[in-house]
């Protein structure tokens, strides 16, 4: 298995679809001439060509629509948002174009299309370059949305967005671009809708994704080492669907859950967690379901409050410690 | 000689197509007379957008237009889908909501599908549906045919970012799409000249660089000729036209909203009503001898049947069975 | 300006009331001073007192209904004034006394204390039955077939949750059988088998029931207790007995209990050591001996205290005790009188006992168990004699008492018993 960079893993899987189906191809931002703000789309332009990789002006809503138009005539656009602050933009095509189609049409017109860029805060972006739209995009249905945290799944949840028949929203990081792991060569699909165990523990479950997927094992080490505690990280990896049937076996075993993630806690998508958790498996439970959240205010520039508005291991570790009653 | 032969022709063709486009022009405008009274016995819901008034807009335009051509418009879309082929049949019964509806009771006024004529909508957010378009071009060319798509959206619909992003786009790609502006004068009760520093709308087309042209649109005829050229267009090399079609809506903006009278006097449209674009091309006819008032009566008792059994056909259609609540929200 | 009638803090221990009868109805004009209701406190049922003169408006609590101390139960408005749909919702007062003893001086501390209590919904009256426990905990429990009443719980406000479970899976209670009362067989309130078709019944535990099962669980499991008995020789003492209550003839009569209540304290003066409370960070040494009495009432039981039992005589000691014993099973103690005690005494002669332990009353150091006065057979100067004999057994906290400090009081104890002269010395 070879060892690549997330950044390389979503090249990989691009590279492999487009060769593999005609009808991919790739829109957005300085993803051609310029081989992609953050280099996804290295290589690309030169193996498919300009009708393949197109390059667009600073548009989002237009060339959001454009791939939902070319979708609908029998395309299966990828397109990329340099990231996904930029793309609220491009909303009202995600929103009431892309999810909506299939269904007010009566199940006609099936809208195959991927969007996809980094999201989340990076470092020291400021407040309107540093936000995490997933609970915003999982709140629609119509729309899948996968966030990939490992290299591996990156390149696996992206072959599965771009042969999907639905709208996918595919959230990466610009902090795990550079990120390295193990990648499976060739035929590597995450079906979208599994969560996965990234690490087994059995006294705490922390459920989490993306970016706070390192945050949570970061924590879980810390949690072996100096309280003892043995902590369970579960990477949802599909955000919706959810894989409830897995949040609700881990909670199981673990009978206690930590919701880690990047939004802000108000109406976040850990929200939507607890209630999974708290419908389906109240009596499974010894603790209430603690979150943790970004903090409820715009990403502030300065380093030392960006780190205190981030999610961070110690905060995850305080809440373990809590719905442990170690407190 | 093989000059006088093709314009014999054309002539002929040219006969043939004025009264389909006569009869077409009525069944929208009693269609929507229907419509009218319908919804206000409460057999429709929401919001409905009609179209009486700028019959020729559609009718005109479609006919220029081939099978393997995409037809996509805004809400107020009703003329277009029946000047397409979707039967009154479908379009009325999925006003009432009912599963034999074009878009199965789930669309509604504002969402009229019909994928099998290449009729992709029916769309709620004004210019939302602009760069769609421009998408359904895109995947043209992407392919190398030679088809195209036409776009409806009203005067309002200009001052949206959507459709000044799509413009730019489609010139730069070289699109195959008419951009079609009904301009009826009126986003919802806003005179366009109040909210719109540029009051020609083909005019916008010189910022990025298409072609264009300015119609009257209470002349079918006119409509038809225009779109036929925006079509060579796009046919040969993937060019997108603009069109700006001056038309007049004789309704409210919907159903719920009046006639006239805080933004437009009743004066303005009964004047506008003299322009009437089916009494005129009746008018035509009668004068070239192609149609007689006996046979004009005859048309018009056809096309009122035809509503008349799209409303008994929507009537005793049923509701969409509970369980297709939750169908189509994701594809398999 | 109406003014809200919140449950108050009858007891120092009282976290929620029951209301067990309305003096004053809606619409009564009520006096500063009055009662507008009786409340089952967890430890007696007390009066609730109007603080203003005005009209009892709003009337939010149904008699037998409980809620948290804080809670709005009523309204007295002005007379004319019309007050709005729900009681004011202005939160009770908060106070930094927490219901724990602190006490300077006994005798002034037990003015109802005020408790600190989160301002809770007037209209929400708390379940009497509710148990915090996890949604784990009640499924674990419920498969187990353990009573979470039980249970012991270690989570945040004492919330049971698994590893409460896990420790004491199917633990029976933290019984309080073996502290016993000074009066005869108490009536029991629960249904007999007989009546009942079911294979048992449920009762919801009441106010006392509740404070007995938490004051209890928290002395046998946190205090390590060890036990002394001795056996002592009443001949004497019931001579002297004898002799006493023919002098007092109608003026009262003096018991058994009275006589080792007296004893007890005598022998607390002379032994400081075992007359201590347990405070976490220090031991606090009585100088004055108030000697708490198990007195068994209808559903439980409560301990009226004797001050300063040492300095007054069998004949005042006999006739406090009744009266004690008689408010304790009308309900009618005020807090004063059950509380403040440096130790006690529990008897459970009159149900044939021989002898039991006892278990110890926080942050008391000690309490004595005793048994059944039995005559039986004895060697006194090398002769078999039937002699009266009670056995009594000492509970220490071995945090506070050792195993020879104990030996020692009681071994004094037994000397004044034995010589009832010894007490006048």
């Amino acid at each position: 298995m070879a060892t690549l960079t997330y950044r390389d893993a979503l090249n990989q899987a691009l590279r492999e679809e487009m060769q593999r189906d005609p009808n991919v191809f790739l829109m957005g931002e300085e993803v051609g001439v310029y081989q992609g703000a953050y280099k996804v789309s290295r290589g690309l332009l030169e193996e498919f060509g300009p009708m393949r990789i197109v390059d667009t002006p600073i548009a989002e809503l237009g060339f959001a629509g454009i791939g939902v138009g070319a979708a609908m005539g029998g395309l299966r656009p990828v397109i990329e948002f340099m990231t996904w602050n930029f793309a609220v933009l491009a909303l009202d095509q995600i929103v009431n174009s892309a999810a909506k189609i299939l269904y007010e049409s009566g199940g006609q017109v099936p809208i195959p299309i991927v969007f996809r860029g980094p999201n989340g805060a990076a470092l020291q972006l400021g407040a309107q370059h540093s936000q995490a739209w997933e609970s915003w995009l999982s709140h629609i249905p119509g729309l899948k949305v996968v966030a990939p945290a490992t290299p591996a799944d990156a390149k696996g949840l992206l072959k599965s967005a771009i042969r999907d028949n639905n709208p996918v929203i595919v959230l990466e990081g610009e902090m795990l671009y550079n990120n390295k792991g193990e990648v499976p060569e060739g035929e590597h699909i995450v079906p979208i809708g599994q969560a996965d165990v990234k690490r087994p523990g059995r006294d705490v479950t922390l459920i989490c994704h993306s970016k706070t997927v390192a945050v949570a094992l970061k924590a879980a080490d810390q949690l072996a080492e100096r309280e003892g505690v043995s902590a369970e990280v579960l990477d949802l990896r599909s955000l919706r669907p959810l894989d409830e049937p897995a949040i609700l076996a881990s909670v199981a075993r673990t009978n206690r859950a930590v919701v880690v993630e990047e939004g802000w806690p108000h109406a976040g998508l850990g929200a939507q967690v607890v209630d999974v958790i708290q419908r389906e498996a109240f009596d499974q439970l010894d603790a209430p379901v603690l979150r943790v959240t970004q903090a409820d205010v715009p990403m502030p520039y300065n380093k030392q409050l960006e780190r205190l508005a981030k999610a961070s291991p110690e905060r995850v570790i305080a809440a373990v410690r809590r719905v442990l009653y170690l407190d | 000689m093989a000059t006088a032969t093709a314009q014999t022709a054309t002539r002929t063709a040219q006969t043939a197509l004025e009264p389909r486009m006569l009869r077409q022009m009525l069944l929208i405008r009693r269609f929507e007379e229907k419509a009218a009274e319908a919804y206000a016995l409460g057999k429709i819901g929401g919001f409905c957008h009609l179209y009486i008034g700028q019959e020729a807009v559609a009718v005109g335009s479609l006919a220029a237009l081939r099978d393997d051509d995409y037809v996509i418009s805004s809400y107020r879309e009703h003329g277009q889908a029946l000047a397409r082929g979707v039967s009154a049949k479908a379009v009325m019964a999925e006003l009432f909501g009912k599963a034999t509806g074009c878009s199965s009771g789930k669309g509604g006024s504002m969402h009229l599908f019909d994928a099998g004529k290449r009729f992709l909508g029916g769309h709620g957010i004004v210019g939302g549906h602009i760069p769609l378009a421009a998408g359904l071009g895109f995947a043209i060319r992407y392919k190398g045919g030679d088809q195209l798509c036409i776009c409806y959206f009203g005067e309002a619909a200009v001052n949206i970012g959507a459709f000044h992003e799509t413009l730019n786009m489609a010139s730069v790609y070289k699109l195959p799409v008419i951009f079609c502006c009904e301009n009826n004068r009126y986003g919802m009760g806003t005179a366009f000249e109040r909210v719109a520093a540029v009051t020609d709308v083909v005019e916008h087309a010189c910022s990025y660089d298409m072609a264009a042209e300015l119609v009257n649109g209470m002349d079918v005829l006119a409509v038809h000729a225009a779109t036929q050229r925006a079509v060579e267009r796009a046919r040969k090399g993937g060019h997108p036209t603009l069109l700006e079609v001056r038309t007049y809506r004789y309704m409210g903006h919907s159903m719920s909203d009046p006639l006239h009278g805080v933004y437009r006097t009743k004066e303005e449209v009964e004047e506008q009503r003299k322009r009437d674009p089916i009494s005129q091309l009746a008018m035509k006819l009668k004068e070239e001898g192609a149609l007689d008032q006996a046979a004009l009566d005859a048309l018009d008792a056809e096309v009122h049947a035809e509503v008349e059994e799209a409303v008994r056909f929507a009537d005793q259609s049923p509701d969409p069975d509970p369980a297709e609540l939750t169908t189509h929200v994701l594809a398999d | 300006m109406a003014t809200n009638v919140h449950m108050e803090a009858l007891s120092p221990t009282m976290e929620e009331g029951r209301v067990v009868k309305w003096h004053k109805q809606d619409g009564d004009p009520v006096k500063t001073g009055e009662t507008l209701a009786e409340v089952e406190t967890d430890k007696a049922v007390m009066d609730l007192v109007a603080r203003a003169d005005g009209v009892l408006r709003q009337v939010a609590v149904a008699e037998g209904q409980t809620v948290p101390v804080g809670s709005v139960v009523a309204v007295i408005a002005a007379p004319a004034e019309a007050v709005g749909a729900g009681p004011a919702t202005v939160p009770p007062t908060t106070t930094s006394g927490s219901g724990k003893r602190e006490t300077g001086n006994v005798a002034t501390a037990t003015a109802p204390a005020p408790v600190a209590v989160a301002p809770l919904p007037a209209a929400a009256p708390a379940d009497a039955t509710r148990v915090k426990a996890s949604p784990l905990a009640r499924r674990m429990a419920k498969e187990a077939g353990v009573d979470l009443k039980l249970v012991a719980g270690s989570g945040p406000g004492g919330r049971v949750v698994k590893k409460d479970l896990e420790r004491a899976p199917s633990q029976g209670p933290p019984v309080s059988s073996a502290v016993g009362a000074a009066v005869p067989s108490p009536v029991s309130r629960f249904p007999s088998p007989a009546r009942s078709g079911a294979p048992y019944d449920d009762v919801p535990l009441t106010q006392i029931r509740k404070t007995i099962a938490k004051r209890l669980a928290a002395s046998l499991g946190p205090i390590p207790h060890f036990f002394l008995t001795t056996e002592v020789d009443m001949e004497r003492a019931a001579d002297a007995r004898d002799a006493l209550n023919k002098q007092l003839g109608d003026q009262g009569k003096v018991s058994f209990n009275d006589i080792i209540i007296k004893a007890t304290a005598l022998a607390l003066a002379k032994h400081p050591a075992c007359n201590a409370w347990f405070q976490e960070t220090h031991i606090r040494y009585w100088h004055e001996v108030h000697i708490g009495m198990a007195v068994a009432v209808e559903d439980g039981l409560i301990t009226p205290v004797i001050r300063n039992a040492e300095l007054k005589s069998l004949a005042d000691i006999g006739r406090e005790a009744k009266e004690l014993a008689e408010k304790a099973r009308s309900r009618r103690l005020q807090p004063t009188e059950y509380t403040g005690s440096t130790f006690s005494v529990s008897n459970l002669g009159m149900f044939d006992i021989d002898q039991f332990t006892a278990v110890i009353n926080p942050p008391e150091a000690g309490i004595i168990a005793v048994g059944s006065i039995v005559q039986k057979p004895v060697v006194v100067d090398g002769q078999p004699a039937a002699r009266r004999r009670v056995r009594i057994t000492m509970s220490c906290d071995h945090r506070v008492i050792d195993g020879a400090t104990g030996a020692a009081f009681l071994k004094t104890l037994k000397q004044m018993l034995e010589n009832p002269l010894a007490m006048l010395l």
